[in-house]
């Protein structure tokens, strides 16, 4: 009886230490070694995994870094200047200064501005009812507002506005890292420089139809009759397929254009309220009359 | 004639499929009727698969009968022509049933107009010759399909000229007219066939005549058989064999119709043409005999109204760029029970949001359903079944397809062939967990990254 638990302890015993002896030389001719900076960098990183750096997380974003020896096109939107300014000191680089972007919805086809006209009662995605129709309001090219890109959102950085049915940025939340711009089956969002003080002018219309098209569908789509574009002094905005866009490295942030926008389709954000004397002019933009402004 | 029949070697059927409640009942006996001429008509310049046409008028233009009102902008692409004598009010823009937003032509009557037993007779009554067709060169008869804008009637709208200009590289032996109409509710291909089977046959021996086939098969489905006696009489002497097959669905697909009837298998991502054979539905057949023997552009379809919720089911003669209030009204309008109005059948139509859209040359039915028929069961998790597999026409597992679409998994949707699909429907319409399958391999289809 003490024979069989003896051999059993030595049997097993044996057989244990010889295979730590053969575990150990595997170990040592398949070792993998790994630079110890990816650690470093990973540890910096946020720790998110969102995808926003193009890389399939951070571990991956971080072997990149290391891999790649320097910074160029390699940005980390959720850390920012200062996860990118101490990744930078680890590794001994030079870390490029980058304006920080948040997403801004170029659509404000709301319940009010842009009336539903059909009831959709197909499953609740934007990426299916795109491939179905052209929208509740009949605009081929504004929100859905079935939400994927609230879906997408990682840092709770949207929601979905039930009185306007539209998606709403919540501005301190947004880390610009591109997962709505991609859910959005209509690309309607739009990665922008958050802007001094925090201030944006952009078209909030993506609509390409002609003027008469857009309108019917929606009171706030841009028409494309270049207004804007003549009375930017700067060159900043362009008129491409009937719709405007306000390049915002070239903006000053004057506000001239959306005094002039006839559907009042430009939004200023964060700005102080403007002078009296402007206001007024604000307040009837839908005249016909005032065309001689630019004689 | 050159069309000597040796013999189709198809089963009369294909693997899989559907059998869904035909529901032809309710349109079936109307007899074909003509819309009257409507006061004023917006014509889509696209509506065919390709380019749009380019519009060839300007607002306040006369047009008359027949006058090109958009000239196709390119190999793959279709003119379109007036229905009506008047005048062009202005060119606008509409949205079609699929959401597109295309440029339209808007034309008003003016004057005494082609109308009623005249237009028919015009279209597609008195006779038909069926011999002495070879005059006629098979380049003569493809510009003549082209110019008249005729495009496939059965619902997809792929140019005819097309598919029957011969190709060095693909010679083709068969011209398969697909009278199938597998689509519930539908029935104007029917009414048609029983109607003017003369026309369906010249065309059927003309698009022969131009593709330089040796064989002409029209095929139908055997819930039918007015409609194949009446194209068998028609067809007598010409070599025209009139196949009965089996009611199925969706035996309309011309993949499918080819199996059923030539027996031959279309390879995945190839077209008939592949295996030397030409589809045409047949209202393009008989369009274009009334193009090449009467001078006729595609200005007019039959389109079936039909439906539990429409007052008076019919089948209608109407011009092209009709809006659907229009022809329902002449239906008696819809009843209160009314939910949803396709355009098509149930199983591939799309709903129509706005009944000011215009009919266009791909309209092969206004069905109107009520809540009865448009109730739908709340999606649950599937349950591995494997019914969609046993019953997708090609052989494809939607279940795995529609997980790659919903997860954006590219890799996995093209190894499963998702661009096999034709989204005929019958996977969603089996799922015992109401997936929307189908809509989901089409958003994918629609999504998938170019190679």
């Amino acid at each position: 009886m003490d024979n069989i638990i003896l051999n059993a302890v030595i049997a097993l015993s044996g057989i244990g230490v010889t295979a730590a002896v053969v575990l150990y030389f595997v170990a040592q001719k398949f070792k993998v070694i790994e630079d110890p900076r990816i650690d470093v960098v990973e540890a910096i990183l946020p720790g998110a995994n969102c995808g926003g750096c193009g890389f399939a997380g951070c571990r991956a974003f971080a072997e990149a870094i290391v891999a790649a020896g320097n910074l160029d096109n390699l940005n980390c939107p959720v850390g920012g200047n200062t996860a990118m300014a101490e990744i930078a000191k680890v590794l001994g680089l030079e870390a490029e200064e980058k304006e920080p972007l948040i997403a801004v919805l170029r659509c404000n086809g709301s319940l009010t501005n842009a009336k539903p006209k059909v009831k959709y009662d197909g499953p609740l995605t934007c990426a299916f009812a795109h491939n179905l129709y052209s929208g509740e309001s009949g605009c081929p090219f504004g929100c859905l507002g079935l939400g994927d890109c609230v879906d997408s959102c990682k840092f709770d950085a949207l929601y979905m506005d039930k009185a306007t049915g539209l998606p709403v940025v919540i501005q301190d939340n947004c880390v610009a890292c591109n997962a709505c711009v991609k859910a959005c089956p209509r690309g309607i969002f739009e990665l922008r420089p958050k802007g001094k003080k925090d201030r944006r002018i952009y078209v909030g219309c993506i609509n390409e139809e002609k003027g008469a098209p857009a309108k019917k569908n929606c009171e706030v789509a841009c028409i494309g009759c270049g207004k804007c574009v003549k009375e930017c002094q700067f060159d900043a905005i362009t008129l491409i397929n009937n719709l405007a866009y306000i390049d915002p490295y070239k903006c000053k942030l004057c506000r001239k254009c959306a005094l002039v926008c006839p559907t009042n389709s430009i939004h200023e954000l964060n700005f102080p309220p403007r002078k009296e004397k402007l206001v007024e002019k604000v307040d009837a933009p839908t005249e016909p009359a005032p065309v001689a402004t630019e004689g | 004639m050159s069309a000597q029949a040796f013999g189709a070697r198809g089963t009369g059927s294909f693997p899989r499929g559907i059998h869904p409640a035909q529901a032809k009942h309710h349109s079936a006996a109307a007899a074909l009727e003509v819309l009257p001429p409507p006061a004023r008509v917006e014509i889509p310049l696209l509506q065919h698969l390709g380019a749009p046409a380019t519009a060839a008028v300007k607002p306040r233009d006369p047009v008359a009968w027949g006058t090109v009102l958009g000239v196709a902008s390119g190999f793959v692409s279709a003119s379109v022509h007036s229905p009506l004598g008047g005048k062009v009010v202005r060119l606008g823009v509409t949205t079609l049933p699929n959401g597109r937003h295309v440029p339209t032509v808007a034309v008003a009557a003016e004057g005494e107009q082609v109308a009623g037993q005249a237009l028919w007779e015009a279209l597609y009554g008195g006779p038909w010759p069926t011999a002495g067709l070879d005059e006629l060169t098979p380049e003569a008869i493809g510009a003549v399909v082209r110019e008249a804008g005729l495009v496939g009637q059965g619902g997809a709208a792929f140019p005819t000229h097309v598919k029957l200009t011969p190709n060095p590289a693909k010679p083709v032996d068969t011209v398969l007219v697909n009278g199938c109409e597998c689509e519930p509710f539908l029935t104007a291909d029917d009414r048609l066939m029983r109607e003017a089977p003369a026309p369906i046959v010249a065309g059927a021996l003309l698009a022969a005549r131009a593709a330089g086939a040796r064989q002409v098969v029209i095929g139908v489905e055997d819930n039918k058989p007015e409609a194949v006696a009446a194209l068998r009489a028609a067809a007598e002497g010409t070599g025209v064999v009139v196949q009965s097959v089996r009611t199925k669905y969706p035996q309309g697909g011309e993949r499918q119709l080819v199996l059923s009837v030539v027996g031959r298998i279309v390879p995945t991502g190839g077209l008939p043409l592949d295996v030397g054979v030409v589809v045409v539905n047949v209202g393009t057949a008989a369009a274009i005999a009334a193009a090449v023997l009467r001078g006729r552009p595609l200005t007019h379809r039959v389109v079936a109204v039909t439906g539990p919720g429409v007052v008076r089911p019919a089948n209608l003669l109407v011009p092209i760029g009709v809006s659907y209030r229009e022809v329902l009204d002449f239906c008696g309008g819809l009843r209160p029970e009314a939910v949803r109005v396709l355009s098509g059948g149930p199983m591939m139509g799309l709903a129509v949001g706005d009944l000011a859209t215009p009919v266009t040359k791909g309209t092969s039915g206004i069905t109107v359903l009520t809540a009865r028929e448009v109730r739908k069961a709340a999606e649950t998790a599937c349950v591995r079944c494997g019914r969609c597999g046993e019953a997708c026409p090609l052989g494809l597992v939607p279940t795995r397809l529609a997980l790659a679409s919903r997860h954006r998994d590219w890799a996995l949707a093209r190894r499963y062939h998702i661009q096999a699909c034709i989204e005929c429907g019958c996977c969603a319409y089996v799922c015992p967990a109401a997936i929307p399958l189908t809509q989901l391999i089409r958003m994918g289809k629609a999504m998938l990254p170019k190679e």
